[in-house]
Formats: C-alpha cells, structure tokens, sequence
C-alpha cells in the first residue's frame, strides 16, 4: 500500500527538512542583523516551499497548510512587496519553531497541530491579509464558499502504473480548501477477479473554497489522459463538512481512505524515530579520498601477491618496499576512516546566533556573539553530547555574566556585552572556550553561599581556584531569585559531569569586573590514542602521550618523604607527588627504588603528578576498547588496547589518577 | 495449555563441566566457544576471582576462576585448564574450570530444586540439579556469576558464605 512506501521516507523527510529549517533561522538571523541580500530571503523561501512539498506529498497536511501560510508571506517579501521588519522576523522564527515542533511531534506520532500552531497560522494569514475560520478536529474548512467546486475523478485502470498515486492528489486538493470525498465503488470487480495493480476506484469530490479552476487543473496536471476528470462549480453553499464523515463514506469500501492517513502514517513513523541508529553526512571528498586509498591498498596487495608465487630471495629489497607501503597506506587509511566520524563544531555553534539574540531580548542586554573555529572538527559522538553543557554554560554567561546596558556603561565598558565561543586544537585535544567580558564571578557572593550551604566553614581563606571551583558543586546557585533560564542550581555540576564522561574537562578563569572565561578541553577522538608503553613488575600499562609532560630520572636523594606516607620530588618550580604505579595498582615484581626506575611527569587538568614505572618500552597507537562492555569502570584505568602479540595492556586514565592521589592525600 | 505442555517436554542442552569432583551444568545457548588457557591481564582492583582480561578477536573480556569464585583454591593453570566463554545479557566473560566433560540434554521436567545443602556452592549460583544415573550434574545460572555492577555486594556474599562454611 502506497501509505507504507512513503513511511520509508519520513526519516529522510525529516532530516532534510530539519536541515532546511535550520538554514532558515540561519538566513532570518542574517537578516536581523541587518544583512539585505535578497539571496537570503530566497534561501528561506526555498526551505519553506521544500517543506511544504514534502509534507503534502509524505501525509503531513496540517504542516502543509501551515507553510503554505508562510510561503505566501515568503513570497510577498520575496517579490518586494512587503518590507522586511523585525515583527515579521519575529513571526517567521515562530514559525520555525513551532514547525520544529510539528516534526518533533511527526517522529513521536502525535498529531501535528495545536493551538499555537493554529494561532500562528492565523498571524501569518493575517499578515498577507486573509482570515482562515478555524475548527476543531483539524479540519481546514474555509469561508463559506458560494463557488466550490464538484470534481469527478475516475482513474483509467492502468494509471497507477504510471507511478500516480489519487491519494496524493486528494491530498493536493485538501490543501485548497475543505474536500468532502465519496468513493465510487460501482466499478470494483469480485475478488476472485481483481487486480490489485488496477484502479477501480473512482471519486466524487466537492471543494469547497475560494479556489480556481487553475488550481484544480493544476493539481491533476500529471494524470491527464489516464483519467476521466470533470470540474464543475457549485451554486449552492457550501457548508463546512468534517473530514470524518467523508472518512466514514469510503471506510465502507477499502481501507485506503485519504483521510485517515496522518493517523495511519503516525504510528509507524514513530516505531522508525525509536530504532533511529543516526547519522553521518559525510562529505565527497573525504569519501573520494578513502576510495583513491582503498585503490592503492590494492594495487600495493597485488605487489605483494607476487611474492607468493615465487619468492626469490634477491628480491627482499622490493619486498621490504612493498610492506612499509603497505604500512603507510593502512595508517593513512585508518586515519581517513576515523575522519569520516569527525564532524565541524559549527554544527553545534549554529543554535547558538538564536539563543543569544533570544536571550538577550529577554533580559534586556546587548549581547554581540563572536564565532571563532566553527570548522575544527570533533568526533561526532561528542559533538551530539557537547551541545547541552554549551547552551548552559552560554546561558549562565549571558543571564549571569554579562550586566545591563546601564551597568556596563556605570563600569566604564561598551553597552554590548562580548560573548566569543572558540574552539581550536591544543596538542591532541579539542579546545572550546566561552568567554564573556562581563562582571566576573562574584568571590563574596559565593563564598557567603557556600558558608551558608555549609560547604565550607566560616572565615576561611579560599584561592581563587576553590572559590571557581565551589560553583561545580551540585545544587550550588548564588542566583537571588529562580529565573527560567537559570538560579535552579542545577547545571554546573552536571555540565562537568557530561564533559567528564567524555574524556574532558572544564576550567574557569575569571577576572572580576573584565569577564570569565570558561575553558572545555575535549579529545580529539575516543577511538584511537597515542601513547607510551610503561612496564611495572612484569605488566604493561600504555600512558596517554598527550598528556606526557616529561620523564625524568631521580636520585634517590632528590625524593623526599612526607608525614603521612607521600613522597614528593621537586620538578622545575614546584614539588610534585610520585604516584607509584605498582602500589596503586597491586602490581608485583616491580622496582622498588626510585633510582632503579622513571618518574613520567603527567598533567589533567587537576594537577601534575610524577608516576614512578619500571622502564618505558616504546611509543605506540593504542585502538582504545572499552572495559566496561564486559565488565566495569575502573578508577585510574581509561580502557584497554591490544597489543601486537595479541595480549591486553590497560590504558592509565591520568585524571583518574591524579584525582586518586589527591583523595589519598585528604585522607 | 498448549504452551505449558511443550514446556514440560522441553529438554535443554548444558555443557558439563568439570570443578572439583563435581559436575556442573552451563546452558549450552550461553556458551560462545571454549579454549585452551592462554595468560590475562590483571585488572587493578578487581574481585579475587576475576583473574583480568583477555583478548578475544578484539573484544576485551574478563576472565573469572569458578574455583575461586566457590571459594577453593587453585594450584596452577596449565594446558589443561579450559576457560569457557560465555555470554550473558550481551556481556562476554570467561569461566575457567577443570575441565569440560560432556554435553548433556536434559529434560525440564528433571530439573530438581537445589537442596540447601553443605556444598562449596552458595545455592543462589545454581538453578537446579539433575541426576543422568548416578551422577549428579549441578547446573549454573551463568547470570548470576559475574555481575559487575553487584561486585562488591558479590564479594560480602561470599565472604558470608566462607564464614558458613566455617561454621560447618
């Protein structure tokens, strides 16, 4: 049945119009700012006409009436009639939003429109100056018309062959105005001789509206010559008739009934939305490149080939070449393989334009949005879990960070607030940094909530890095009153925990009265590492090379002992702890003095330690896998790897570690 | 009705493995494969019977010692000693046992419950007991085995179930 090939669709349907509505807030955005290429309203009328479509041709007529509203204001604007205005702006991303909302609620398989969706609908009408009587039950029933329209519509046997479907053009017609529908099943043969190929259905139809005859004629367009079609106007008036009587006329017959289909189409849309595996556009010229590799993987494999046949040992030379090839095309290979998973953070920068200028309309400041780095590309499953503890962290900037107009001006600085995000490489990590020049975290404000909260104790004396940090406590807020953008106190703490659980972490800076600066530091892939092979006793543990600062050799002399058990050496300015690797890990046989074996200076962002190993082994790529797939997380250990004789070594999750060093020392 | 019946017939299959001088049964749908002993990796701060990890055509698989795991000891690991692996729930892990003897079909209808009895075995490991003649085949509710999340809740049972066996 026809409604079933089209639900194969919807997906695609959906992600493209997403797409299209993206590019939509993008281009009004522009405009907003003041940008009059008239290219952009035609990018924007140009999504809106592709939505229109496909909803009409996918079974989504309620979304169709509703862009078919936009479209027309679209168009006045398109063709210089109407002047663009911030109103009209405001309306159209309304109504991108709340088409948003329509697709979201397509995928769960509800019904698509509500009353904002109505009452937009109107606004938008009323904006090209036409009224629409709305009613309930999602009819589109237009003003009673003293000139409808009474259409015969029989197909030729043979016109479904032709790839035409009558439901979609019962569709088309709905769109013009109210359709009241009966089927003609006189012709419809005995089962026994009925082919389901053939159409034996034919339709009385009655469109009631101000419609054209055009308009009619149009929508049959493709199917001349494979029906018989007669238009004839209607004297009478027209009441408004629910679709659902016209529903319950052809349910007698067949199940196809037009009417029906959003119910119908619903439901399984929303069993394809759940097992939604996701996604990668990937663009030609990665997948070009990957194919000239897999090209030269083969013409290198049929040199090799060769050898097989005869080997002559003469030819060890041509051999060697052959492999160290083979070698670098694999590398090559591997590394374009993981870029197809590599995605621009432009992709998650881009709600970003919306949300500030929202924002900042509503609480009254000036904000000016700077984007730098959109291009720097991110694993993909850490670009879809960086979006949320970026919108926080852009919020907090601007609701808490940025002052009033009338502040900014007291303090001596420009009315707009500067919001800047940035993302950029550093070594083998992803860089993102929201940095805002407002007022800086307030110290007196958070240290009094947290001696209220009972964090800390009364009148002690906090560095600035314990007072930033009390912010990513749960529950933590020194927002005087709740607003609905922030001061519930949820938020910071589950903003670390979310860039934690991808391998990265969040650090602050702030400089009270010149701004904060809020700095996420994110692998660059989680897949694949490269690191330093330690042994400890008779095991092997791979150190991460990123976060490698130095090894050094110590003399037993140049450690010294603690009370409590630590021991510390002192590298360039500071005195750093040893963590000593067999004894946090229960390694046996390892070395016991530190002149026999290597302190590795590491660095998390939490701090440097120095961990005291046998001896390094090698450098090496490490494909990470995953412990907890089998088993479970634990401390101090990011994953394992398998090395090249097929054994496991774990990979040292350095934070881990460090946080390990520091729990013992508090203890 | 219909559905009750066939149950009752139903026969399922249990790779028999040796442990001790007992016998005992794994749901032969759970077992992947059995191989030879090869070295693991320890894994830090892992339950005493959890040897460490293994390779497994690229999956990273733990590897527990059922002998450890009831509480006995073991004296070595040689190339004998067979690990079996099983999946459970779509987690991978390996048992090492003895030695694997038989593959067995038995009946549901000869499934008996566990008698609280005074073996090595805390009874919540197993969910019935057969008997194919005289001999008498223990069978293994593989899911309760290796439960990573229950570890430490694991590890307390069983230190409960030493001091039983003390007391006994």
């Amino acid at each position: 049945m026809s409604t079933v090939s089209l639900a194969q669709f919807h997906q695609v349907f959906f992600e493209e119009s997403l797409e299209g509505l993206d590019a939509m807030e993008a281009a009004l955005l522009a405009l907003d700012q003041g940008d009059g290429d008239a290219e952009l309203i035609h990018r924007i009328f140009r999504a809106a006409h592709s939505i229109k479509g496909g909803a009409a041709t996918f079974g989504f007529p309620e979304m169709a009436a509703f862009t078919h509203e936009a479209e027309s204001l679209l168009d006045e604007l398109r063709d210089g009639r109407r002047a663009i205005d911030g109103p009209i702006i405001e309306l159209l991303l309304r109504t991108v939003d709340c088409l948003r909302g329509m697709f979201d609620r397509a995928q769960a398989g509800q019904p698509l429109a509500d009353s904002e969706s109505e009452n937009l609908r109107q606004q938008l009408a009323a904006a090209v100056g036409r009224t629409i009587v709305a009613t309930a039950g999602q009819t589109i029933t237009g003003p009673l018309a003293t000139n409808g329209w009474i259409i015969q519509f029989r197909p030729h046997l043979g016109m479904l062959a032709g790839g035409n479907d009558p439901l979609r053009l019962l569709r088309e017609l709905a769109e013009l105005g109210t359709l009241s529908v009966e089927a003609q099943l006189d012709r419809v043969p005995t089962l026994a001789v009925l082919d389901p190929a053939e159409c034996h259905l034919g339709w009385r139809i009655e469109l009631a509206g101000t419609v054209t005859r055009d308009a009619i004629t149009s929508v049959f367009e493709w199917v001349e010559g494979e029906c018989d079609l007669s238009i004839e106007p209607v004297s009478v008036v027209a009441s408004p008739i629910e679709q659902g009587s016209a529903v319950g006329t052809l349910d007698k017959g067949i199940d196809a009934a037009p009417a029906p289909i959003m119910q119908n189409i619903a439901p399984k849309n929303a069993a394809a939305g759940s097992n939604d595996a996701g996604s990668v556009r990937v663009g030609i010229d990665k997948i070009d490149s990957l194919i000239d590799l897999v090209g030269e993987l083969v013409i290198t494999q049929a040199m090799l080939d060769q050898f097989r046949e005869d080997f002559d040992p003469t030819r060890l030379a041509l051999l060697q070449q052959g492999l160290a090839q083979l070698a670098r095309h694999t590398r090559t290979l591997q590394e374009s393989v993981m870029g197809i998973r590599m995605l621009p953070i432009g992709s998650v920068f881009n709600r970003f334009p919306r949300l500030v200028r929202d924002l900042s309309q509503k609480l009254g400041k000036q904000v000016k949005l700077e984007m730098v780095g959109e291009n720097t590309e991110l694993d993909k499953t850490v670009l879809e879990k960086i979006g949320d503890p970026l919108v926080h962290l852009v919020r907090n900037a601007i609701d808490h960070g940025l002052e009033t107009p009338e502040k900014r001006r007291a303090a001596g600085k420009q009315e707009s607030g500067t919001l800047r995000l940035e993302a950029f490489h550093r070594g083998g990590s992803i860089v993102v940094e929201i940095v805002d020049d407002g007022a800086g975290l307030n110290r007196e404000a958070i240290v009094a909530k947290a001696v209220q909260k009972g964090l800390i104790p009364t009148g002690e004396n906090l560095s600035n890095d314990a007072v930033n940090e009390l912010i990513f406590q749960p529950g933590f807020s020194t927002a005087a009153t709740t607003t609905d953008l922030s001061g519930r106190g949820v938020g910071m703490d589950v903003v670390r925990r979310n860039v934690v659980d991808l391998g990265g972490n969040v650090a602050i800076t702030s400089h009270p009265g010149r701004g904060t600066t809020f700095t996420i530091t994110l692998p660059l892939t989680l897949a694949i590492i490269d690191g330093l092979s330690a042994a400890v006793g008779n095991e092997c543990y791979i150190v991460p090379l990123v976060s490698i600062v130095e090894s050094v050799q110590l003399r037993a002399d140049a450690v010294r002992s603690v009370i409590g058990g630590g021991e510390l050496f002192r590298f360039r300015d500071a005195y750093l702890p040893i963590v000593r690797l067999h004894e946090q890990f229960g390694c046996v046989g390892a070395r016991q003095h530190i002149e026999d074996g290597l302190v590795i200076v590491v660095e998390a962002d939490t701090g440097r330690v120095g961990l005291f190993i046998d001896e390094l082994i090698g450098q090496q790529q490490a494909v990470v896998k995953s412990l907890e797939a089998n088993y479970r997380r634990v401390e101090g250990i990011s994953g394992a790897t398998v090395l090249a004789d097929g054994s496991v070594a774990l990979i040292i999750d350095v934070a881990g570690l460090v946080r390990m060093q520091s729990r013992r020392r508090a203890a | 009705m219909s559905q009750s019946f066939s149950d009752v017939n139903a026969t399922t299959q249990y790779l028999t493995v040796n442990l001790a001088q007992e016998e005992y049964g794994i749901d032969i749908l759970a077992v992947r494969e059995i191989r030879g002993w090869t070295p693991v990796t320890r894994i830090p701060q892992a339950p005493h019977y959890v040897l460490g990890v293994l390779n497994l055509r690229g999956a990273i698989v733990p590897v527990l010692d059922l002998r450890l795991r009831f509480g006995l000891s073991r004296e070595d690991y040689n190339a004998t000693t067979v690990t079996v692996v099983v999946t459970v729930a779509g987690r991978l892990f390996g048992i090492v046992v003895d030695a694997v003897s038989d593959v067995l079909d038995v009946e549901n209808s000869h499934l008996r419950p566990v008698p609280d009895m005074g073996t090595a075995v805390d009874t919540e490991y197993l969910k019935g007991l057969t008997s194919i003649g005289e001999r008498m085949v223990l069978l293994l509710d593989a899911d309760k085995l290796l439960q990573p999340q229950d570890a430490q809740i694991l590890d307390t049972a069983l230190n409960a179930v030493g001091d039983v066996k003390a007391v006994a």
